[in-house]
């Protein structure tokens, strides 16, 4: 590595839309620079967890080193940032996006500009990126380049006269890709003898080697032996090692100096030291500031997570703590359910950063989960003039304690068809948006700007954008601030007994509706008992729904034919494990699936 | 004498059509089919011949499927073949099933001969609708012709089998087929209700909760439940298990055996064994039971006969008292008023005999 010239690398990612196929792109581009033959390529290489490559999503930032042989006979170093391409992740695709100097922009020759696609081309160029336009998917018979060029010009605003059409699938004209990049994407700049300045873009945590960081050299140079400080979180340490990135694989290398991507491991053992955004510095001779943009993340989303089987606690909390070890923006706290015993709260960027963690700690930890409704982080102020930050409904102070209730807010943008505008504009107003306006971008397709409580879009917007737009709906949302709203708690009694995991806030023109969906929901979760159980949605005191889970009348086994026992003991066992998959609250047994039933209050 | 009691049962899986309700292992079947299996059960038959010397045999049941379908030849190979392999008690219980219009004065003159002294006869409704709907092969009048040809060669012992919760069958018409059964005076009265099984036309039809409306209400089947027990009180018949009634002296003693646990050997297809600890199905291996299995069967299976389980009974073969595992179980349910005890015995009450699934369900560790 030593000796490479800046003017022969070049660090850039790529950024689309869902699907217009970024890891395909990806992945042509590392097998035609020959790091790996297309039968050592497992398709999508970036995406190493199993769960990325199932959802085709990117969850955690990969970087590649690539040698490129270009047409004029040199040789160049591509350095190719992955970033994660969803909404929850938007400080880390920004601070993955510092760490380039430039960006490849896949568009699907087919759907054309979408709303990610304006999001994450605003991200780059807030970064001062120049963003390179490629046509994708040119193959297709619906594709129309024509169209999508003019489109890109006209609602982005980036000359993309020269883009190449391509096809990631195919390879078709990707060569003309890797050119483009040597001629449009700048070669970075620094000073390798100025003191040490890197941005941390992402950390690992590697049994083996400790914290492994990822980082983009600044200013400086660093190697084995450097004392280097992480200038927000402080922390100090020596470098064992550093290197750049193979395919799949870390090599270590000699140093790594300005302008360079690669990877660092010191004697640290929490990724919570090596915040992604952090400066690293070295502590003997430090740079005079810190680069700018760093930011503690901090959870959007809430919910209760519990085992299953009670005895399962120590597992779950040994997972969690291990894939924080890995994800700093995962947050957990002990607490307790009267219904559901003993687990965790957890915070999370976001939905989908829920379900992932969730979908991890049961394939990966084997554990057999019950969550509760999340929640998103309400501000309380009481009449004393504290603010409290709730995040488990349950903590509501009493009524009379509270001045008011604050909510977050999001800013979000829905690119849609113009068939669909109606149904869309109704989908938002019944989730308390608040229009903000609309622009064609061409003749048929319109973004649509809505403001709306997050906690509207935390459940199932996602899934009614997509049903009531047939699929044609893409939607990007950031964060807006707080806002004052009528906020009630919403409580379930089962057999009148209030259960608490499943008690949620909600604004108070929903809870009669939410409060009878829930209760029928309920209804058909919860199996029959010897007795009458009446389901009830309270605000306070007040009832608000009720439903009735009729008493079991019969459940006999008629014939046992011709002295086949077993059948009725499986039939009895099962019977029997059903209840053991159930959670008592008082003398009614509540299946777990009924917990999460709830979370999905579909209108259909 | 120290043998020890054994039951038979003998698997006739063939039919000359399948009920709409029958999940049961039997189908219609050419004559070469018919005559292959009986060989293949007789040769099955005294395979067990040199084991079985520690035992005499109680009861023999055949059933199906319409075991009255094979020729009476046919049923005298089967039963040569049973009383060379097996020590047949005298007095044993010899059941057949049988369907109205299956048989002929020569063949239940036959069934005489080879020692069977108790027929099964299918009735299900005396409602020819309702007979209709489950895809029975016979109507009232001509199950009252085999009846009265049964009678008149001569069976002392005869099970009529009803059925409850049939898709259009109305309390009237239960009760009307209740009376018309019981006025024929047979010795023994099955009454079961009908479940829904997968894998019928009956499932795929009522199976996800459609056409609900053409089957009697929850509340209405457990009134016909009820009223069994009443109208066949009036009659001289007294319920001993969940859906058997009989007449003093002529409970079923196979049916019996299987609460008790007897051990009994099941020959011919899926036919079920219990022998030495151990369960198995023909064609797969044995089970050996653990103990707690063992103890879990002794309550579950005692409980489907009025009587209950005895307390000391449990002691006996067991050698700890039933306390030791179920105290807790058994004050939940006394409380629920599921289960009631007089004496040395527990049983189920009317409201544990609606649940008994769950009643049973709980005596599983």
């Amino acid at each position: 590595m030593a000796g490479t010239e800046l003017s022969r690398i070049r660090n850039f990612c790529i950024i689309a839309h869902i699907d217009h196929g970024k890891s395909t792109l990806a992945d042509r581009i590392i097998e035609m620079t020959g790091l790996l033959t297309s039968r050592e390529m497992q398709s999508q290489v970036l995406d190493n967890m199993e769960l990325e490559r199932e959802r085709g999503i990117t969850i955690k930032s990969q970087a590649v080193r690539i040698v490129y042989r270009a047409k004029n006979g040199e040789e160049y170093i591509f350095n190719l940032i992955d970033t994660p391409g969803h909404v929850d992740f938007n400080y880390e695709v920004s601070r993955s996006l510092a760490a380039c100097d430039g960006a490849i922009l896949v568009v699907d020759a087919a759907q054309g500009v979408e709303a990610q696609t304006l999001a994450n081309v605003y991200l780059a160029l807030d970064h001062d990126l120049d963003v390179m336009p490629v046509i994708n998917k040119v193959d297709l018979p619906s594709a129309d380049p024509e169209r999508v060029i003019e489109e890109i010009e006209d609602v982005i605003g980036i000359e993309a006269s020269d883009a190449p059409l391509i096809s990631a699938k195919t390879g078709q004209n990707v060569e003309e890709v890797l050119e483009q990049i040597i001629k449009k994407i700048p070669a970075p700049t620094g000073d390798a003898d100025a003191p040490l300045q890197a941005l941390i873009f992402d950390s690992v945590y590697d049994s083996y080697k400790g914290v492994i960081v990822f980082c983009r050299m600044v200013e400086g140079t660093v190697k084995k032996g450097t004392s280097i400080r992480m200038m927000a979180t402080g922390a100090t340490a020596e470098v064992v090692e550093v290197g750049y990135f193979g395919a799949g694989q870390f090599v270590a290398c000699e140093e790594l100096s300005a302008g360079m991507v690669g990877y660092l491991t010191a004697s640290l053992k929490n990724v919570k030291d090596t915040r992604v955004g952090d400066t690293i510095t070295d502590a003997v001779r430090p740079c005079k500031e810190p680069l700018p943009g760093y930011k503690k993340v901090n959870p959007m989303v809430y919910c209760g997570m519990y085992p299953a089987d009670g005895a399962k606690y120590p597992d779950l909390r040994d997972a969690l703590e291990k894939l924080q070890l890995n994800d700093a923006s995962l947050q957990f706290e002990p607490e307790t359910s009267v219904a559901l015993g003993f687990g965790f709260r957890c915070g999370f960027l976001g939905l989908l950063h829920l379900e992932i963690i969730q979908e991890r700690l049961e394939r990966e930890y084997n554990l057999d989960l019950v969550t509760t409704a999340p929640s998103v982080i309400y501000k309380i102020h009481k009449t004393n003039g504290e603010v409290i930050d709730l995040t488990n409904p349950s903590n509501l102070p009493d009524p009379s304690e509270i001045d008011y209730m604050e909510e977050p807010m999001v800013k979000a943008e829905i690119m849609v068809t113009s068939e669909f505008i109606g149904a869309i504009m109704d989908l938002c107003q019944e989730r308390r948006g608040i229009y903000q306006g609309m622009e064609y971008i061409e003749e048929t397709r319109a973004v649509l700007r809505y403001h709306l409580p997050l906690n509207e879009i935390i459940y199932d917007f996602f899934d009614a954008l997509k049903s009531r737009s047939r699929g044609y709906a893409s939607f990007d949302y950031e964060i807006l601030g707080y806002q004052q709203s009528e906020l009630v708690k919403l409580d379930i009694l089962i057999n009148k007994e209030e259960v608490d995991a499943l008690s949620f806030i909600v604004f108070a023109g929903n809870a009669y509706e939410r409060g009878r969906k829930m209760c029928e929901k309920l209804k058909d979760e919860i199996p029959r008992h010897l007795f009458e159980i009446p389901i009830q949605a309270a605000v306070g005191s007040k009832i608000i729904a009720r439903e009735t889970v009729k008493a079991m009348r019969k459940d006999v086994l008629a014939k046992c034919y011709g002295g086949d026992i077993s059948r009725k003991r499986k039939l009895l066992e099962k019977q029997k494990e059903g209840k053991k998959r159930m959670r008592q609250v008082g003398s009614v047994e509540i299946p777990q699936q009924a917990f999460m039933s709830v979370l999905k209050l579909d209108d259909k | 004498m120290c043998m020890k009691k054994l039951e038979l049962y003998i698997h006739i899986p063939f039919c000359i059509k399948k009920c709409n309700y029958c999940d049961f292992l039997s189908a219609p079947a050419g004559e070469q089919e018919q005559t292959e299996y009986v060989k293949s059960l007789q040769k099955r038959i005294r395979s067990y011949g040199a084991l079985m010397k520690a035992y005499h045999v109680v009861s023999i049941f055949v059933g199906g499927g319409t075991p009255s379908l094979l020729k009476a030849e046919q049923t005298e190979l089967i039963f040569e073949a049973l009383y060379d392999s097996f020590q047949v008690d005298e007095d044993a219980e010899v059941t057949t099933e049988m369907n109205p219009g299956t048989v002929t004065k020569e063949k239940l003159l036959m069934y005489k001969k080879l020692g069977i002294n108790r027929l099964s006869i299918g009735l299900q409704s005396a409602n020819d609708e309702e007979l209709r709907r489950l895809g029975r092969i016979h109507t009232r009048e001509e199950f009252l012709s085999t009846y009265r040809m049964a009678r008149k060669t001569g069976f002392g012992n005869i099970n009529i089998d009803l059925m409850s919760a049939i898709p259009g069958q109305t309390l009237e018409s239960y009760e009307q087929s209740l009376s018309f059964a019981a006025e024929l005076e047979p010795e023994h009265i099955s009454a079961y209700s009908l479940i829904i099984e997968e894998g019928t036309p009956f499932y795929e039809r009522y199976g996800g909760g459609s056409h609900a409306e053409e089957l009697p209400s929850e509340d209405t089947e457990r009134k016909m439940y009820a009223r069994t027990k009443e109208i066949l009180e009036t009659y001289g018949y007294h319920r001993y298990e969940i859906s058997n009634y009989a007449k003093n002296g002529f409970e079923c003693l196979h049916n019996l055996g299987y609460w008790n646990r007897t051990e009994y050997i099941g020959i011919g297809r899926g036919a079920a064994s219990f022998v030495n600890h151990r369960r198995w199905t023909e064609g797969s291996e044995p089970v050996v039971l653990t103990r707690q299995e063992e103890i879990e069967e002794f309550m579950f299976l005692g409980l489907r006969k009025m009587e209950g389980v005895s307390r000391v009974g449990f002691c006996k073969t067991f050698s700890e008292p039933m306390e030791v595992f179920y105290r807790d179980v058994i004050a939940k349910l006394k409380m629920q008023k599921l289960l009631a005890e007089s004496e040395d015995r527990l049983y189920l009450t009317d409201r544990g005999i609606d649940v008994s699934n769950y009643v049973m369900s709980e005596f599983l560790f």
